[in-house]
């Protein structure tokens, strides 16, 4: 086991626990959670073949990561706001409530 | 001999890890200058408390403490055992693990921002690359704390002043990172040791200190005002007001647990004073070449005790803001013009060497702050103060 | 493998963990922002001081004060009455074991093939502003975009509607 080969394993690992996590709680924000999860061990990935891989000097893995850090700031934001305008609307989180297209 | 007084701290280091073996000798240094750390800031920080409660007694017109040691010096002393032996209570309902990690997450991140912190010619404590964005990231993550330390508490007047200490918090932070950018746009570097290094000579006699350009001297201007936001001090301690919030989002703290905000509070204004000074007033270079043989360790912390006069001042003269007053400011008028000062930077950069450029980048300064001061005001129908005398 | 490898990926486990189980929803949210930190250190860990800071400064300073407030302003922090896993929670972390199995699978099966040069880059911000200004600018421009599209895109969707009872 090399050192990539374990950083590649603790970012499954946090990725599935960020799609678990996204699959199985009721509490909309809590989705929104698990999927920051599987964004940041995506990064982690990225970064780990970065550093052990053939080209770092190319700089390709980490700028790779700061965007996809940056667009998953932008992503968590609009996901947030949607999350409290359906609050407003349906005054709950509760993703089991929303099961109808019906508003 | 001048050198020597320096370098003594560093000297005095090198001595006491040769006297080691050698495996021990990277570690023991690193933490030989955080113990150094850990001493000198909490002693200022008594210094700071004493000078800001004389201060403000002597400009509310009334004598400080005074009876503690003469002229009230031993009063940070007696604070001190007050906090450490008053009893710590925490509510029923609080959240006790949370509750206890607010104040500890505070402290530990506040002191963090001193490892990038060039406190003298080689005196500082982890030279990186990417310093000053090292600096704000901690500086980000005390946002957290003050949140952490309001929820806990289960108390509604402890959420609103948290909620309030973040929402100020947060508005602040872009004009501090921007004004700081305009800095690191001339410097080239984001490291804090190469900012000082390119303040660091003269042109006869006089500094070429990043306050003395126009564009300096506005974004020392705004970042001055987006510290103090960021800090929560007054006039921007609304969070903390004692007249509205009680305490905002330390009500339900005692004892010891508030003495460590308060240690908080303080270890920051003196670590964004100490931030200001190297990227504006020079670091530890002196203002005048002839005074270089003073120790550059002088120069620093004189500068930083400036700024907190400065701040201490600021708290005994204007009125608290109010929270939306607080969040136009910020969105509406400093942020506007920090951006414009990023422009200015650019003009100045590429005009070339000689006066014109400090003409053109004044005119561009002053013509925008009267203009989007004037724009507000009439926005806001405010026009001059008139005054009414009791007949 | 070092020492500090394993107690960085225990920490970024734990966090994460206790993200997706606790009850209360803003100690997931705390939970998260711990995960952040490990992950962050991580980052410092592989030499990516760069990407380190901007993941603390980003994370821990804007999107977890975000997720907190949201969480606050949704009345979240009521712990709820009839359980907090869906009702379809079996399915779903099945699904999540067999994605972690398949992709530790792959990891094990392929050790022997990955790349594993040692010496570490040492990449200067200066290096980072280059590269953003040179052979990464169309991307920079359209984060720019997105970003900006983004904040007025949320502000619209969270903005109070006129005429709407509160």
């Amino acid at each position: 086991m090399t050192a990539l080969g374990g950083y590649l394993l603790v970012a499954a690992l946090v990725f599935a626990i960020g799609l678990g996590g996204a699959l199985t709680r009721r509490n909309a924000i809590l989705v929104l959670i698990g999927i920051e999860l599987m964004l940041n061990a995506a990064n982690l990935n990225l970064i780990a073949f970065w550093r052990y891989g053939p080209h770092p000097e190319a700089l390709t893995g980490m700028m790779f990561a700061v965007f996809s850090i940056a667009v998953a700031a932008a992503e968590a934001a609009v996901g947030l706001g949607l999350v409290i305008s359906i609050y407003r609307h349906t005054r709950t989180t509760d993703l089991d409530e929303m099961n109808r297209m019906k508003g | 001999m001048v050198s020597t007084l320096d370098q003594i701290f560093v000297l005095l280091k090198h001595w006491i890890v040769s006297l080691l073996p050698a495996v021990l000798q990277p570690v023991t240094g690193v933490v030989l200058s955080v113990v150094a750390i850990i001493c000198v800031f909490p002693a200022l920080f008594a210094i700071s408390v004493l000078l800001e409660r004389k201060g403000l007694g002597r400009m509310q017109n009334r004598i400080g403490p005074n009876r503690v040691g003469p002229l009230g010096i031993l009063q940070p002393v007696a604070d001190g055992i007050k906090s450490l032996t008053k009893e710590d209570i925490v509510p029923t309902n609080a959240d006790a693990v949370v509750h206890f990690m607010a104040p500890v997450f505070l402290v530990v991140v506040v002191f963090m921002g001193y490892a990038v912190l060039p406190m003298g010619r080689n005196m500082t404590l982890v030279k990186m690359d990417a310093a000053l964005l090292f600096y704000f990231a901690m500086g980000a993550s005390t946002e957290l704390a003050v949140f952490m330390a309001g929820w806990s508490s289960r108390n509604k007047y402890s959420l609103l002043g948290a909620m309030r200490a973040v929402a100020q918090m947060i508005s602040y932070e872009v004009p501090l990172l921007l004004s700081s950018v305009s800095v690191v746009m001339i410097t080239g570097s984001l490291s804090l040791d190469k900012i000082v290094e390119a303040q660091n000579r003269y042109t006869w006699g006089l500094p070429h200190w990043y306050i003395f350009t126009p564009w300096g001297c506005a974004a020392f201007v705004m970042f001055a005002i987006a510290a103090t936001a960021e800090t929560n001090r007054s006039p921007f301690d609304l969070p903390e007001g004692e007249s509205e919030l009680v305490a905002g989002y330390f009500t339900e703290y005692s004892g010891f647990k508030f003495a460590e905000f308060f240690l908080g509070e303080y270890v920051g204004m003196l670590s964004i004073s100490g931030l200001g000074t190297t990227l504006f007033l020079g670091g530890w270079s002196a203002p005048l070449e002839v005074l270089g043989f003073v120790p550059s360790w002088i120069w620093f912390f004189s500068k930083v005790m400036l700024s907190i006069c400065v701040m201490i001042w600021m708290r005994g003269t204007l009125p608290r803001l109010r929270q939306d007053q607080l969040m136009n400011f910020a969105w509406k008028f400093v942020l506007p013009f920090t951006l414009l000062i990023l422009v200015d930077v650019v003009v100045w950069r590429f005009m070339g060497e000689g006066w014109l450029r400090w003409i053109v980048c004044s005119a561009i300064l002053l013509i925008a702050y009267v203009g989007i001061g004037r724009s507000e005001m009439l926005r806001k129908k405010i026009g001059p103060r008139n005054y009414r005398y009791a007949e | 493998m070092t020492i500090v490898f394993w107690i960085l990926s225990f920490l970024t486990v734990l966090g994460g963990l206790a993200a997706v189980t606790l009850r209360n929803t803003v100690h997931c949210a705390l939970a998260v922002a711990v995960a952040f930190a490990g992950l962050a250190l991580l980052y410092l860990q592989l030499d990516a001081q760069f990407a380190g800071f901007a993941q603390i400064l980003i994370y821990i300073g804007a999107v977890a004060i975000l997720v907190v407030f949201a969480i606050l302003l949704t009345r979240g922090s009521d712990t709820p009455t009839d359980g907090i896993f869906s009702r379809t929670w079996f399915a779903g972390t099945a699904i999540a074991a067999a994605v972690f199995a398949v992709l530790g699978w792959a990891v094990i099966q392929s050790v022997h093939a990955l790349p594993h040069e040692t010496a570490a880059p040492a990449v200067t911000v200066n290096q980072i502003g280059n590269a953003l200004l040179g052979r990464y600018v169309l991307p920079l421009e359209i984060v720019a975009l997105l970003l900006t599209a983004a904040l007025v895109g949320a502000v619209m969707v969270a903005m109070h509607e006129k005429g709407e009872s509160k």
